[in-house]
């Protein structure tokens, strides 16, 4: 459709301004900015423009151009070799459930599984600003220990940096991981299609809502626990339950809602969710009510959405609820042909929305 | 969760829906209704609930100028931003005031410059901040209607109790009665009537409604937050039309209470003093709609601690903010809407915050489309 030759009636022009719209959204976004700013690491709208801009411009190459959580390798055996890095920067150093040790583990472990690999080794690099205990450095050492074994990976090589005063918040991590995907092992996006099923392994915005009461800004007291954890092992049983599984993701910065958008622009597919499956724990959605957020862009550290076949569903759900990390797994919602690139959410209440890229985000760091 | 499913319940609102369509239908032909809904809080439960979608056709929400964010006009922002930029100064702020732009970027841009700019959730901790760190200036950007206004008052009077003097307000506290006016004045108002604005009733009472429904003949439901709320009031207002009357009335009655709350109106007469005129993006000047710091306050004064540009910086020509708000044209009936004007780029007030009228359109519109007849069809 065109608006050559149409009359411009009011209908008409109003759908001449909605196809700009459209036209606008499909373009990956512009850096239009002079400084990076917070809201280029808050993992929506912003943060593309500047991975763009200035990193795959810089970098290029078939390998990376996916943008995934880690790039896939071929190796001359025929296997595929995953590679993700992270970094680790979140205050406080210590919440309910985890510290910037743990998180550091589970969340590149968790990059590697969401890439279909069995994670196996880990590098770790620390600044650490001067003037930061040694005690607390063991500690969250003995933290990254502790994930590591409990992941099933090992922490094979580091680098230790010191800062000045001012130049780090106590201590910054970077981890680095590898992993082997098993032969015949092929999850992507290219790989969803309309009628597909989506799942979530348990409950939304545990880990963000937490982080944000641990900094104890803001006067609000509520039993919440971070759900960070290794979840390769929960992508094992998945995947033998499931084998068709189409595509995975870990829902951290940016949300279950980030995902999904991600998921429906790179398929070309609508996700439609529904707002009365999600699963939020009580006092993580008061939580949000009050500070006026939506769970659907709080992070996870713990959790993965999957999309499997609709015959595959069933056996997939009871997979995952049968696995500790997965007890509260859901069904919450479907992938439809149309409306293309698009979020949908089936309010409770009988209402539909659309579940938009976040163009930036006032929440602190919580990775 | 407990004390709000009640107000989300899905059977209720299909029953209100039903009789919003019977009311809207029977009453002029078919020709639609168009409410304003005052507040930022009700836009933002309208787009969260899609309600829009559950209404007929017969019955139109205006997204009103409610939201505290959308009016701050650029040179207030620039203010802001000079004032964070002061050596020794600590500049505390809300966190959806620091992505509005000001003429030359906006508080996130200046703290990524190395402004000391902190988010706080309360005035009360930017207190917290300054009791803190005695040797730094630590300055509050106070925004709001009557709703915020109330905790910034506590913030001064604690403040003023304790003896803390590093502290200070830039007060940017805007009044709702004002600006109404301003729209029920303009020639080419659109509009059938209004959802009052709960969570400043909470403060000011029902009373001062009064006017809309005596002087301008339109009449207003003041409404509360949850989603029953808002189709019950548009129940009540069509009730109004169906049998003649033309009134104030008050649908949020678990809150507010007509005379509103004697304590904190009595706090803001102590703390704040009206200004003469003070600036809306996109409705212009408006007379007494902003509070300053009263005469007992003024030590807290950041605009008389400070030296502000206070430059005025027009609202960009091209833009067609205050036409929207008045519910005189439609957000992509404007010239900019979609090119120049977008979430991330926005030139004007309604772009600004996701409760503004054109970010709310420039996210949801397509949906009325294509989405509604596809969640139709699935359900």
């Amino acid at each position: 459709m065109n608006g050559r030759g149409r009359p411009l009636t009011p209908e008409g022009r109003q759908e001449l301004v909605l196809e700009r719209i459209e036209a606008f959204r499909r373009r990956r976004p512009r850096l239009t900015d002079e400084v990076v700013t917070l809201a280029h690491g808050a993992g929506g709208k912003a943060s593309a423009a500047l991975v763009d801009a200035v990193f795959l411009e810089a970098f290029r190459n078939e390998a990376l151009e996916p943008l995934g959580d880690g790039a896939l390798l071929p190796l001359p055996s025929g296997h595929q070799l995953a590679f993700a890095t992270d970094s680790y920067v979140v205050r406080p150093h210590r919440f309910p459930g985890g510290s910037i040790g743990s998180l550091a583990v589970h969340g590149t472990v968790n990059d590697l599984a969401m890439c279909g690999a069995r994670p196996a080794w880990l590098s770790a690099a620390f600044v650490i600003e001067e003037g930061f205990p040694v005690a607390e450095l063991a500690a969250l050492a003995a933290d990254m220990a502790e994930a590591a074994a409990a992941a099933g990976v090992t922490v094979v090589t580091g680098d230790t940096k010191v800062v000045d005063t001012g130049a780090a918040d106590g201590v910054f991590i970077t981890t680095a991981g590898v992993g082997l995907v098993p032969a015949g092992r092929r999850l992507g996006a290219d790989r969803v299609r309309p009628g597909d099923v989506v799942l979530v392994s348990g409950t939304l915005a545990d880990h963000g809502v937490a982080v944000l009461l641990a900094r104890g800004d803001l006067d609000l007291e509520a039993d919440v626990v971070s759900d960070t954890a290794p979840l390769a092992d929960l992508v094992e049983v998945l995947l033998a339950a499931a084998p068709g599984t189409r595509w995975l993701r870990d829902p951290t910065r940016g949300g279950v809602g980030t995902v999904c958008n991600e998921l429906a622009a790179q398929a070309e597919v609508a996700v439609v969710l529904q707002e009365s499956s999600l699963p939020v724990r009580r006092p993580v959605g008061g939580a949000c009510d009050l500070l006026g957020i939506d769970p659907l862009y709080v992070a996870n550290e713990g959790k993965l959405v999957a999309v499997v076949p609709p015959e595959e569903a069933a056996p997939a759900l009871a997979a995952l609820r049968a696995h500790p990390l997965g007890a509260d797994a859901a069904v919450i919602g479907r992938v439809a042909a149309e409306p293309e690139r698009i979020v949908l959410l089936e309010t409770s209440f009988g209402g539909s929305r659309i579940v938009d890229m976040l163009v930036g985000d006032p929440l602190p760091r919580i990775c | 969760m407990r004390f709000v499913d009640e107000y989300r319940d899905p059977a209720a609102a299909r029953v209100a829906v039903r009789r919003i369509t019977e009311l809207a239908e029977a009453g002029r032909d078919g020709v639609p209704y168009a409410f304003m809904e005052v507040c930022g809080g009700h836009t933002h439960t309208i787009y969260r609930h899609g309600i829009e979608q559950l209404l007929p056709e017969t019955v139109e929400l205006v997204h009103g100028p409610g939201c505290p964010v959308c009016v701050i006009p650029m040179g207030r922002v620039d203010d802001a931003i000079a004032l964070a930029e002061q050596p020794g100064v600590v500049f505390t702020s809300f966190g959806d005031m620091m992505r509005v732009p000001g003429s030359a970027g906006s508080l996130l841009e200046a703290k990524a410059r190395g402004a000391d700019v902190r988010m706080v959730y309360s005035p009360l901790d930017a207190l917290r901040i300054a009791e803190a760190s005695p040797d730094r200036q630590v300055v509050f950007f106070a925004v709001g209607f009557e709703t915020t206004a109330p905790s910034t008052a506590v913030t001064l009077l604690r403040a003023q109790e304790t003896g803390v003097r590093n502290f200070s307000v830039f007060s940017n506290h805007v009044t709702i009665v004002p600006p109404l006016k301003a729209i029920l004045e303009s020639p080419d108002l659109r509009l059938d009537g209004f959802l009052g604005p709960g969570h400043v009733s909470t403060v000011i009472g029902n009373r001062p409604y009064e006017f809309v429904a005596r002087r301008y003949g339109k009449p207003l439901v003041t409404a509360g937050f949850e989603p029953l709320d808002i189709l019950q009031s548009i129940v009540m207002l069509l009730e109004q039309y169906a049998q003649g009357r033309c009134e104030v009335q008050n649908q949020y009655t678990r809150v507010v209470r007509d005379e509103g709350n004697p304590i904190a109106l009595a706090m803001l007469q102590r703390v704040f003093r009206l200004r003469p005129h003070f600036e809306w993006r996109g409705l212009g000047f408006i007379a007494q709609s902003a509070l300053a710091l009263s005469e007992e306050f003024a030590d807290w004064d950041a605009e008389r601690r400070f030296e502000l540009p206070g430059i005025r910086v027009a609202d960009p020509k091209a833009c067609q903010c205050g036409e929207v708000l008045k519910g005189a044209i439609k957000p992509w009936e404007c010239k900019v809407f979609g090119t120049a004007c977008t979430p991330e780029t926005p030139i004007g007030t309604c772009m600004v915050s996701s409760e503004g009228a054109c970010a709310a359109y420039y996210t949801f519109g397509r949906l009325h489309r294509t989405a509604a007849g596809l969640a139709a069809a699935s359900s």
